[in-house]
């Protein structure tokens, strides 16, 4: 097909309109460098202190072979495979094998996301928002802001691919292993930024546009998952993802570099077939009709929370598909983990688990707490939201309607709600049947349903505090976000931080009950729910007394 | 009658900038109230202040007699177009029109579909691809459509063109004909002019001017320009006559609201064969309350 598509574009006569259609993209070059200075480096920062991080911390959880093994059969287990990798040198396993196996297609995920977003950024955001127009009025060629985009892309994977290394030889790891598992990376990076290029073309809309992306991210996610938990070393499946690609290199096992081949071969495809489209479609125009929709608003959208509902409704559904996936599939590994912990008193120790009991619903409890983070991080997120449509003067023209300040705060808050509960309650179905099936347990599944609600108080404890600091606003959301980090570090990693017992102890997610390990205390629960109602509260008495900022 | 709008001695702060400095506005029912001021001179302040979303620090503001601050439920009596439209994303055209009428009481049908077509609004596009004059077509409409005894319009017409101005100055002849109250900020004099029964004009935060386009017109000499049999020269006798100047049988002057009477008295007599009065526009006049003591602002003239 690539061929064809580039025989049609020699059979334009347009000779020297050709040789202009890159005019200007080194200076485009330069500017979207200097647009991305501080995203590039964070994006490199953060996958080399990965890297740092765990070449620190593996050795401390996994500090002898015997350990290193134990882990090894959680991977050989399907269920590990689908989240990890197609699990080669499980035999021998070592800290090389597992960075391969485990940390490679969590590493090539985010390089993809980063080149999704970095693609998207440059190019159809760009010619959406009209500001590329600007830019293409002047002497700029047709194609240069796309081969901006690419170069822009091309340094910035090879920033992550850099510090990947660094951070990689840093520990004392192999070079040429190193290098495969860089370049592993930043070539799926690559592909996907092309796959971006790409979307990029199709839809007029940047959304649009890099959530098409997204879906063929999640589909190369799911290919490998599926396809590697078929047998070891991955099936005819995996091959069809570009993320299997850079794991098949077997890096620090038994090294092969044509791997990465596949992913290059496809980059250079995906590329030719973004230029081509780009000249042949119309500024501002997607090669997709963008859809028209209904001329007149039914009666449920004409209310603040059916229109906060319509907004959120998108993120609520990705929180919960993303969430239950997870929950489903860590519900899964249950089993595997329950052996580990019984062999490695030490790793259940980390987990805050003691010996004896039932260990399996204990820690599958420990786990909805972990899960009902991520929930609150959701709230804190979904009532920051706020604020944007305040800046963008939304909020303004509601409030000129006849809706007051308490009920739009409170409206969202009850989105917010609703979206929460219905997470936490996917959260407890999805470990519960996980684990359930896993162990031939179906009662599991009941049991765990709604365990997750323990945590709601609590996460609306959080979205209270994002609501009091958006009722003062000028106070800036970093204190909500300091808190929630905090309670989430030590909620996490509180026993491998050796902190004083009164820090620990105040960690609110651990204070609720694990339900259903053991039995429902209402005391924190109910005192939760106070101090959420008491910030809402609060928030809408300041959100009343203030002055609207824009709109 | 007490005034539908009314805003005495309002101040207000952001920071260290002054925003308004004893700001006078009233609006009494039925008019057509033109709000002219230069960007930034506070206009926009005024109204958010008058619809409750900021708090003067002095002042008294009054909504239908209330204090706008506590008056949520008193929106449902009034629709507003603010200056800078932004539209709700992921929906369409026709569903923020429901919405925003819908919030504050509803929107006619039948009229909502007739401004749709007046002015040629596809109301199925999703907001995200409407320009800047479609998003103002949006919030006109839901204004429009809404059966409210006071309409608030900042700047409504940045962004449409003049087929759109047009069916705009249409629409509020109609609402004034239908005895509602109009409060409209611009600073397109020539669509003030149009439309307003009275003008406020008001100048980094305060009002320096409030009355009828004639009662302000009395602040201006009108121009003439005449030809006669006889020489028109005389008339730089008068007291209230100005700018005498010749240009070949033509003769320009300027006079005072009360000496034309006598200037036009003078005249008659020497056999008037032309006569040019041109009354002084409300751009002369916007021109002349910013020109005067900041030179700078005479950059300002035609508006857009």
């Amino acid at each position: 097909m690539n061929a064809t598509l580039v025989a049609d574009r020699r059979d334009h006569p347009a000779r020297e309109e050709k040789a202009g259609s890159l005019t200007g993209a080194l200076s485009l070059f330069r500017f979207a460098l200097r647009r991305d200075r501080v995203r590039i480096p964070a994006w490199a920062l953060g996958v080399g202190g990965m890297a740092g991080y765990f070449a620190a911390v593996i050795p401390l959880a996994y500090p002898d072979q015997a350990a290193l093994q134990t882990r090894a059969n959680i991977m050989k287990d399907p269920s590990g495979a689908l989240l990890t990798g197609p699990g080669y040198g499980l035999e021998n396993y070592t800290f090389g094998a597992m960075v391969t196996n485990e940390i490679l297609g969590m590493l090539a995920v985010a390089a993809a996301l980063m080149s999704i977003f970095l693609i998207t950024r440059h190019t159809r955001a760009e010619e959406e928002s009209g500001r590329a127009e600007l830019i293409r009025a002047g002497v700029v060629g047709r194609r240069a802001p796309l081969a901006a985009a690419i170069l822009t892309l091309l340094t910035a994977n090879a920033a992550i691919g850099a510090t990947l290394a660094a951070g990689l030889l840093g520990s004392g790891l192999a070079f040429p292993d190193t290098l495969a598992v860089s370049a592993g990376m930043a070539l799926v990076g690559l592909v996907f930024g092309g796959v971006a290029a790409v979307t990029a073309q199709l839809s007029e809309h940047s959304r649009t546009a890099s959530g098409m992306a997204g879906a063929a991210l999640a589909l190369a996610f799911l290919l490998r998952g599926i396809g590697d938990s078929q047998s070891v070393g991955g099936s005819a499946l995996s091959w069809f993802s570009p993320i299997a690609w850079a794991q098949q290199t077997r890096a620090f096992t038994d090294l092969r570099w044509w791997p990465l081949l596949l992913c290059l071969s496809l980059f250079a495809v995906l590329l030719t077939v973004a230029v081509v489209l780009t000249a042949h479609r119309d500024f501002g125009a997607g090669l997709l009709p963008a859809r028209s929709g209904r001329g007149s608003a039914r009666a449920s959208l004409v209310h603040p929370v059916g229109l906060i509902l319509r907004m959120e409704r998108g993120s609520i559904a990705g929180w919960s598909v993303g969430l239950v996936a997870f929950a489903v599939l860590t519900g899964s590994m249950g089993e595997g983990i329950v052996e580990s912990f019984e062999a490695q008193p030490q790793l259940a120790a980390v987990f805050g688990q003691g010996a004896g009991g039932d260990v399996l619903r204990a820690t599958l409890a420990s786990f909805t707490a972990y899960f009902a983070m991520a929930v609150a991080v959701y709230a804190v997120i979904s009532v920051n939201r706020l604020r944007a449509e305040e800046a963008d003067g939304r909020t303004g023209a509601i409030l000129a309607a006849s809706v007051s300040r308490p009920r739009w705060l409170l409206s969202s808050l009850l989105v917010t709600t609703l979206g929460s509960t219905v997470m936490l309650l996917l959260i407890g179905i999805g470990l519960g049947t996980g684990a359930g099936m896993s162990v031939g347990d179906p009662a599991l599944a009941a049991d765990f349903a709604l365990a997750g609600l323990v945590y709601l108080p609590l996460v609306l404890g959080f979205a209270g505090l994002a609501a009091l600091s958006y009722g003062i606003l000028r106070g800036g959301t970093w204190w909500v976000w300091l808190i929630l980090v905090s309670a989430i570090i030590v909620g996490l990693y509180g026993p491998l931080l050796n902190l004083p017992d009164a820090v620990a102890d105040a960690e609110p997610f651990g204070l609720m009950p694990r339900v259903p390990a053991e039995s429902l205390d209402p005391v924190p629960v109910t005192a939760a729910a106070l101090a959420a109602l008491l910030l809402i509260g609060a928030g809408a008495a300041a959100f009343r007394r203030r002055d609207l900022e824009a709109g | 009658m007490a005034p539908i709008l009314e805003a005495r001695q309002l101040e207000k702060s952001f920071g260290s900038v002054r925003a308004l400095d004893h700001l006078d506005l009233t609006l009494d029912s039925g008019e057509v109230h033109g709000f002219l001021g230069p960007n930034g001179s506070g206009k926009s302040t005024t109204i958010r202040i008058l619809l409750g979303l900021l708090r003067a620090d002095a002042g008294t503001a009054r909504l239908f007699g209330a204090d706008p601050w506590n008056a949520v439920s008193l929106h449902s009596r009034l629709a507003y177009v603010p200056g800078d439209v932004n539209l709700w994303p992921k929906i369409t055209g026709g569903e923020a029109i429901d919405l925003i009428a819908g919030l504050r009481g509803g929107a006619d049908p039948a009229r909502r579909s007739e401004l749709l077509e007046r002015f040629d609004l596809d109301p199925t596009k999703k907001t995200r691809s409407y320009s800047k004059g479609n998003r103002q077509k949006v919030a006109l409409v839901a204004a429009l459509a809404s059966d409210v005894e006071l309409l608030i319009l900042d700047e409504p017409t940045s962004g449409l063109d003049p087929l759109m101005e047009r069916e705009f100055q249409e629409c509020i002849r109609e609402v004034r004909s239908a005895g509602r109250t109009v409060l409209l900020s611009s600073h397109i004099l020539a669509e003030v002019e149009a439309l307003c029964d009275r003008v406020t004009i008001i100048r980094q935060g305060r009002t320096v001017q409030s009355g009828t386009l004639a009662e302000l017109r009395h602040l201006r000499r009108t121009a003439v320009v005449v030809v006669c049999d006889g020489d028109a020269a005389g008339v730089a006798a008068l007291p209230g006559v100005h700018d005498v100047r010749r240009d070949g049988e033509k003769v320009h002057f300027t006079a005072d609201d009360d000496a034309l009477p006598p200037a036009l008295a003078h005249l008659l007599p020497l056999g008037v064969r032309s006569l040019i009065s041109t009354p002084p526009s409300l751009e002369e006049l916007f021109l002349h309350q910013y020109g005067e003591d900041d030179p700078s602002r005479a950059a300002l003239s035609g508006g857009r």
